[in-house]
């Protein structure tokens, strides 16, 4: 009984941690690649506007990337305090995987980021959009790494099984490359890319009701609501893939998706319900009969496997599956719907006319985190009950550790994170809050920025004949 | 059998930690000597050199326990559920000081509590740092590959030694980098900083050093018994000349003699335990060789750490060149 206890508390712990730690990627990975758009536009184009957006934004991503590695900090030595067993027996295979992503992480860190956050008058302009582009692709491939290493625990492949039972490498190609990767890495990158644009379009918004003659503001707004009506469909698809690819290799999880406990052929879509692991059953469902089969086998009458097939005991809990994946989707369908708005509104030539499209712009603003949350619950509940998918379970992957121990620490986490992460929240919120003006200042120099990281670049000087001093 | 790459890995994780022990050793002894300085302007100018190379230093730790967790996942899965509480404290103390760099400028009202959650944060972070030291010297219980000792296990008059070891030596990294990098009034302060921590190291040196022997058999036969001892005799003697360089780099006033002595016992303590615990990666339980992940694994990231280590090692050390020089007050580091 305590020991069942001290996992479940661990399990919690886990997936607060990872839940605030992934919102930070979440956010820079999107915002690398939007501020190495934004600089290419200002070399080519020679705009001010476009350098004034890009130091504004530069500011914010200094801040949400400190808190990533931060919050990454503890991530890399939770796999051993609290899941120490699952660290033994994957160790060979996933060990290797974060160890690239630490490297690059690190190498990205130590390298290009100083001379992003302060080279521009010091290395000069193509050296300095270089490296804004390794900053994009650096967060891009830490992205990729992880992502392998989650992809390997849902799909397992390329793994041999030892004598002590530790599963170990038989072919790197099929381990990094696991069937459920590549839609996980579209649908997540994408994911990603749309939160940013969410965040940029309401702040966008935001200074449009203040003054709508702000043109920083108008380029925002409207670069964000290009994304949200080319990428959100686009995601769309990527998601519908990503769950035939699900389908395919974790038939449980799509059933508790779905929130089918029976195996029909021409299953309905559930819209709403309760889904009921006691009596094996959905309560209050609103549904449209033969839909379900046809999203998931693009046939009326196609055949459905539901939880029932299962023993209970390697069963998901569906509730929390059921809920967490009808949350994404709506966001992800509104978010389809805002940038259709949008482009309506352009068309119609009042896009930039403060009103309805912008306070929901602005509603939306954190939209793109929760469905990223919502996403990821899905697919991590959905993996349970194991923590390598049909190989081992999550009751076999823990420490041993009491349960006052694990409960001790999670405390201090929520409150420590809590205290931490809402204040840099919230000093991200006074930078968003302030209007992006022309000449717009950069990071400022001579305030130590956790992420400089051994950036030499600080210490090398201005451009001096460009940039005289007084 | 192909060629033993897990000594290869034990020697490159051993850099890795020696790194982030000397390297975070002296910013976080700024961290706790914090609140001794005189004022604000003197804080100001302590953050500001290190400012700009902390974060790299300490993402050697990150190094240190991604790499233990692909080349050693058993070592790894035995020591943290061990070494929980330290673990976990370390961490939530590296937060808090880590995100202070950042929070202490962007807030007048709010200047005291993060300095006092950099000085917290870097005190804790050292003291568990050091009791986790002390914890696996004194050897961690384990059964069917796994931790089978208790949570408090670690928590013993030793591990309490270590821990205080530990963090009176990270100030006095901390005092002589000061020295190094600071002039006039601060300076002044840093090398009487130094001349109260340096001492105190030693003694505390000496006691652990007296201790081990006693705990383990194994620490007895490899210091004290011959022909190992002849093997082990260098390493005091070498301390007692490192001593020696600090005392005459403080009473000369020297900028960075006594620094460079700081780390050399640091070094010096670092191959002493490397003489205690070899071939053990948890004494006295699992080797180097048991602990190993299969040679595909090791190969594999090897790899990548051949072409990525040199880089990042030659790019600390031209931020370490470009950053030299001293830090007045009001200045940042440019």
């Amino acid at each position: 009984m305590d020991a069942s206890l001290a996992i479940d508390i661990a399990r919690f712990q886990f997936a607060f941690t990872v839940a605030f730690h992934i919102i930070f990627p979440a956010f820079s990975i999107g915002l690398a690649s939007y501020l190495a758009v934004l600089e290419g536009l200002w070399l080519w184009t020679g705009r001010q506007v476009y350098l004034d957006i890009f130091k504004y934004w530069l500011k914010i991503f200094a801040i949400a990337f400190a808190m990533g590695v931060v919050s990454g900090i503890v991530m890399s030595y939770q796999f051993g305090t609290n899941w120490s067993v699952f660290s033994d027996k994957t160790g060979p295979i996933l060990g290797p995987l974060m160890g690239y992503e630490v490297l690059s992480a690190f190498f990205l860190e130590a390298g290009f980021l100083g001379i992003m956050l302060f080279g521009l008058d010091r290395v000069g302009k193509k050296l300095h959009f270089a490296a804004t582009l390794m900053v994009a692709f650096g967060t891009f491939f830490s992205a990729f790494w992880i992502l392998s290493v989650n992809s390997w625990m849902q799909t397992p492949a390329g793994y041999e099984i030892n004598e002590v039972g530790q599963f170990v490498p038989a072919n790197w190609f099929e381990i990094v490359f696991n069937p459920s990767f590549p839609y996980r890495l579209v649908h997540m990158v994408l994911a990603a890319y749309l939160t940013t644009a969410l965040v940029v379009g309401a702040v966008g918004a935001w200074h449009l009701f203040r003054d709508k003659a702000n043109e920083r503001a108008r380029i925002m707004f409207s670069m964000a609501m290009w994304m949200a009506a080319i990428v959100a469909p686009i995601q769309v698809v990527a998601g519908d893939m990503h769950g035939l690819n699900t389908l395919q290799h974790q038939p449980a999880k799509v059933a508790a998706m779905e929130g089918h406990y029976d195996t029909v052929k021409g299953a309905p879509l559930i819209i709403f319900g309760l889904p009921n692991d006691e009596e094996e059953r959905v309560d209050y469902k609103v549904q449209i009969p033969g839909l379900g089969s046809y999203i998931l086998t693009h046939d009326w009458l196609g055949e459905v496997k539901g939880l029932k097939e299962w023993p209970k005991a390697d069963r998901p809990p569906a509730a929390i599956v059921f809920w967490s994946f009808r949350i994404m989707v709506g966001l992800g369908l509104l978010m389809v719907v805002l940038g259709f708005w949008s482009l309506w509104k352009r068309f119609k030539g009042t896009l930039y006319e403060p009103g309805w499209l912008h306070r929901a712009a602005i509603a939306m603003g954190p939209a793109g985190f929760v469905a990223v949350l919502a996403g990821w619950i899905t697919t991590e509940v959905g993996r349970q009950p194991y923590t390598v998918y049909g190989l081992l379970r999550t009751y076999d992957s823990a420490s041993p550790i009491d349960a006052p121990a694990v409960a001790t620490s999670l405390a201090a986490f929520v409150v420590v994170y809590f205290i931490l992460f809402g204040a840099g929240t919230y000093y991200i919120f006074q930078l968003m809050s302030k209007p992006p003006h022309t000449s717009e200042e950069g990071v400022k120099e001579g305030e130590p920025i956790r992420t400089a990281g051994t950036t030499p670049i600080a210490g090398v000087k201005p451009d001096e004949a460009a940039h005289p001093r007084e | 059998m192909p060629f033993d790459l897990a000594f290869v890995w034990a020697g490159l994780i051993a850099f890795a930690v020696l790194a982030y022990v000397v390297l975070d050793g002296f910013d976080l002894g700024v961290g706790i000597l914090f609140p001794f300085f005189e004022n604000t302007r003197q804080r100001d100018v302590a953050m500001n050199t290190v400012a700009p190379v902390w974060d790299g230093n300490e993402t050697w730790l990150i190094l240190g326990g991604g790499g233990l967790f692909a080349v050693f996942p058993l070592a790894y899965a035995v020591v943290m559920p061990a070494l929980y509480m330290p673990i976990i404290l370390m961490l939530l103390g590296l937060l808090f000081r880590g995100v202070s760099f950042e929070y202490r400028w962007r807030t007048t009202r709010w200047q005291k509590l993060w300095d006092w959650s950099f000085h917290g944060g870097s005190l804790i972070a050292a003291l568990c740092q050091g009791i986790a030291l002390g914890a696996l010297i004194q050897g961690i219980d384990v059964e069917n590959r796994a931790y089978a000792g208790g949570w408090w296990d670690w928590l013993t008059p030793f591990s309490m030694l270590t821990g205080v070891a530990v963090a009176v030596g990270y100030a006095l990294l901390g005092a002589t980098w000061v020295v190094l990098k600071s002039t006039d009034r601060v300076q002044h302060v840093a090398y009487r900083m130094a001349w109260i921590t340096g001492p105190a190291t030693l003694v505390l040196i000496g006691i652990v050093s007296l201790w081990t022997p006693f705990l383990d058999r194994v620490y007895m036969e490899r210091w004290l018994a011959f022909p190992a001892i002849l093997y082990a005799a260098p390493v005091p003697i070498f301390v007692t000349v490192a001593a020696a360089s600090l005392y005459f780099g403080l009473k000369k006033k020297r900028d960075l003699q006594p620094f460079l002595s700081a780390l050399a016992l640091f070094v010096l303590c670092f191959i002493g335990l490397g003489i205690s615990f070899y071939p053990y990666i948890i004494p006295p339980e699992i080797s180097i060789q048991d602990a190993a992940a299969p040679h595909s694994s090791l190969l594999f990231l090897l790899v990548g750490a051949a072409v990525l280590l040199p880089l990042i090692l030659g790019y600390t050390a031209y931020a370490y060149w470009v950053f030299r020089g001293k830090i007045r007050e009001g200045e940042g580091y440019h």
